[in-house]
């Protein structure tokens, strides 16, 4: 039988090797894939993301636990797809044209890998068009935009008006972040939701999974 | 190949704490329409931007208008309140770097507001331009070639010819490894964007800026800022998303990579948002621009006070052109700077003055964050002498950063800096790597390759 409590510290600790070890040596030993993922991974990024909400977590720490989390949904995820698993959702992510500001989409991409969602990271200076494209392509159910000046934050609106105009408006879910941007500014330009940090959008992503 | 350092800075200019001091600096300089930084007084430099809008064809009548106001604007309140000397900024935002001939058209127009203030007021004024680093549009990021590097250099050679005073920029050259370096905490791949890729490029970018300069007479490589480095450090720490321990000594170590900007060419003022700059001032004798409370309407910050202790020219970092009660918020901070400046410069005018003002800045601030305790005058110069007793740019990071750590636990012993617990555990890893990197660049290069290697394109740094 696994031990589900030592996957569970690996991923708190960011231990991605052990992470890596423990999920081989539990699927060797006839441990179903779900259950690793409900039993242990889950609460343990559960669990990685109070630390952080209650500031005993820098984000570091929560980064290198979604690494060793990532390292073992690696070994899940084609047995999951073998048997016709349901997967987490995909989540195309982005920094709007004109605007060079990476480092929070970083942050955030990196705690929705973490928590398991499939994360394709368009860049920074997304143009509207690329990311119309990324969702004809990709088939998300998310798209995320990040800007961190003022003034390219009327690419989130030109954006989700690309999206309009192509007809995938109502495929995906549309959330926006960044220094500048307000809840009041989601609304304004009809974004889906808004969070002004990263576990935030992490939790808003995973209600709106919740509401689909 | 490294590029060669022009100067070498291997003792300070400043040798004395009691030196190190605002509006004074051991090499003043001259520029613009009559100004002379560094010369005893502290003079604003003030920095604007557009409200939220698009900049694209359609809207460019309206986007010029926007420049000519805020210029309009803040020279009369610089006038009406008699400053003895003003800077302007003009930062391009992407879309002016990524077509030149906007940012410059944009450098002439302010360039005729400040010459004809000039004419009709005798006011001393020069104008900042600092283009927008937008090398790392591809990925691995091409530094010395490309689309991107193409566009920075035409930027800097429109805005000469149109009228700049002073050039600069916010190098980017390194962040690529560095952003994931410190989001994971790992203080080799720190050191390693900090001391080896950094100060390439600096050097590198440094000797192409100074080339122009030489083809512009009277326009003056001012200098560099570890903006995306430290400061980003040192925001998300201030949002607790980064230990406070580490950002003030990436902080300590970004001022290496910010001096090769001197070596090369560099003349100062520094970038306003080089917080490493009272370290590149007492080694290099040149003076520097600083914010802090008074650009507030940018950022919060940790070293509000502090940070004005031995600045030359004093900023609001960037506001934007917004409606406030007074008047527009450009026009509204350059009166605040303008009294800070008043300030600063009446308790200078009297025996002793100016060190009293410094050191109740300094003392506000000093011991209520990590990043202020690197920024006093004291940490300054230890931080400074550790940097020039060292060799090359990678042992002088390390060596920054040993003194950083060795500020700051002092501070804790003494009772006078309080961490967290999870903070002061940060010093037993920084500590540990410290003494666990390599004697030689050429190691730690090859120790993280598997790790960086697929981040950075080496050709962009001469390696």
């Amino acid at each position: 039988m696994a031990d589900l409590n030592e996957l569970y510290d690996a991923i708190l600790n960011g231990n991605a090797k052990k992470a890596h070890a423990v999920t081989e040596a539990a699927l060797a030993a006839g441990a179903q894939p779900m259950d690793l993922i409900t039993g242990s991974m889950v609460p343990a990024m559960d669990e990685v993301g109070r630390l952080f909400e209650e500031e005993e977590y820098f984000v570091p720490e929560l980064l290198l636990a979604g690494r060793a989390m990532k390292s073992a949904m690696e070994l899940l995820r084609p047995r999951m797809v073998a048997s016709g698993e349901k997967l987490s959702a995909k989540v195309v992510i982005g920094t709007v044209k004109g605007d060079l500001h990476d480092i929070g989409k970083n942050i955030v991409g990196s705690m929705l890998e973490g928590s398991g969602f499939d994360v394709i990271d368009l860049g920074t200076d997304v143009s509207p068009d690329a990311f119309v494209a990324a969702v004809v392509e990709r088939q998300p159910q998310f798209v995320c935009m990040s800007a961190l000046l003022t003034v390219t934050m009327p690419s989130m609106k030109t954006t989700i008006d690309a999206l309009e105009k192509a007809g995938l408006r109502t495929k995906v879910k549309v959330l926006i972040g960044g220094a500048p941007v307000t809840m009041q500014y989601a609304k304004e330009i009809g974004a889906d939701g808004y969070s002004e940090n990263a576990s935030g959008a992490v939790g808003l992503v995973r209600t709106l999974m919740a509401e689909a | 190949m490294m590029e060669q350092a022009v100067r070498e800075f291997s003792a300070l200019a400043i040798e004395n704490q009691q030196g190190l001091l605002y509006g004074v600096s051991p090499k003043p300089l001259k520029c613009g329409l009559g100004l002379e930084i560094g010369g005893g007084l502290v003079f604003p430099e003030v920095n604007f931007t557009l409200p939220p809008m698009n900049i694209e064809e359609s809207t460019w009548a309206e986007v010029l208008a926007h420049y000519d106001q805020m210029a309009e604007q803040i020279l009369r309140r610089a006038v009406s309140l008699a400053v003895p000397g003003i800077v302007l900024e003009f930062e391009l935002l992407p879309p002016m770097t990524e077509r030149p001939e906007w940012g410059a058209e944009i450098t002439s127009l302010l360039k005729r507001r400040l010459t004809a203030c000039h004419e009709k007021h005798h006011l001393a004024c020069a104008l900042r331009v600092t283009p927008t680093d937008m090398r790392d549009q591809l990925k691995p990021p091409l530094m010395r070639s490309g689309p991107g590097w193409e566009c920075l250099l035409r930027s800097f050679e429109l805005c000469a010819e149109a009228g700049a005073d002073i050039l600069s920029v916010e190098s980017i050259g390194g962040k690529e490894v560095h952003d994931q370096a410190l989001m994971y905490g790992d203080f080799e791949g720190i050191v390693f964007a900090l001391g080896v890729l950094a100060p390439r490029d600096v050097s590198w970018l440094w000797g192409e800026i100074g080339q122009v300069c030489a083809e512009h007479p009277g326009v003056i490589p001012g200098g560099d800022s570890a903006c995306g480095f430290a400061n980003t450090a040192m925001q998300l720490a201030h949002q607790k998303m980064l230990p406070e321990v580490l950002a003030a000594v990436v902080r300590a170590m970004s001022a290496v990579r910010s001096l090769a900007a001197f070596e090369q060419c560099a003349v100062g003022p520094s970038k306003d948002c080089a917080y490493e700059g009272p370290v590149l001032k007492a080694i290099t004798g040149y003076p520097i621009s600083m914010e802090g409370k008074s650009a507030s309407c940018a950022h919060f910050s940790p070293v509000g006070n502090i940070s004005a202790a031995m600045c030359d020219l004093w900023s609001n970092e960037s506001v934007q052109n917004v409606r406030l009660l007074a008047g527009n918020a450009p026009e509204v901070f350059t009166e605040l700077l303008a009294y800070d400046c008043r300030l600063m410069n009446a308790a200078a005018a009297s025996a002793g003055g100016a060190l009293q003002m410094r050191d109740w800045m300094t003392s506000s601030d000093e011991w209520l964050s990590p990043q202020a305790a690197v920024l006093s005058p004291s940490a300054t110069m230890k931080i400074a002498t550790a940097i020039v007793s060292a060799d090359t740019p990678y042992h002088r990071t390390i060596a920054a950063g040993r003194v950083a750590v060795e500020i700051l636990k002092d501070g804790v012993a003494e009772h006078r800096l309080v961490l967290s617990r999870k903070e002061q555990q940060w010093f037993t890893r920084i500590d540990e790597a410290l003494q666990n990197l390599p004697e030689d660049e050429e190691t730690l290069l090859r120790n993280l390759e598997p790790q960086y290697g697929s981040l950075y394109a080496k050709a962009s740094y001469g390696l």
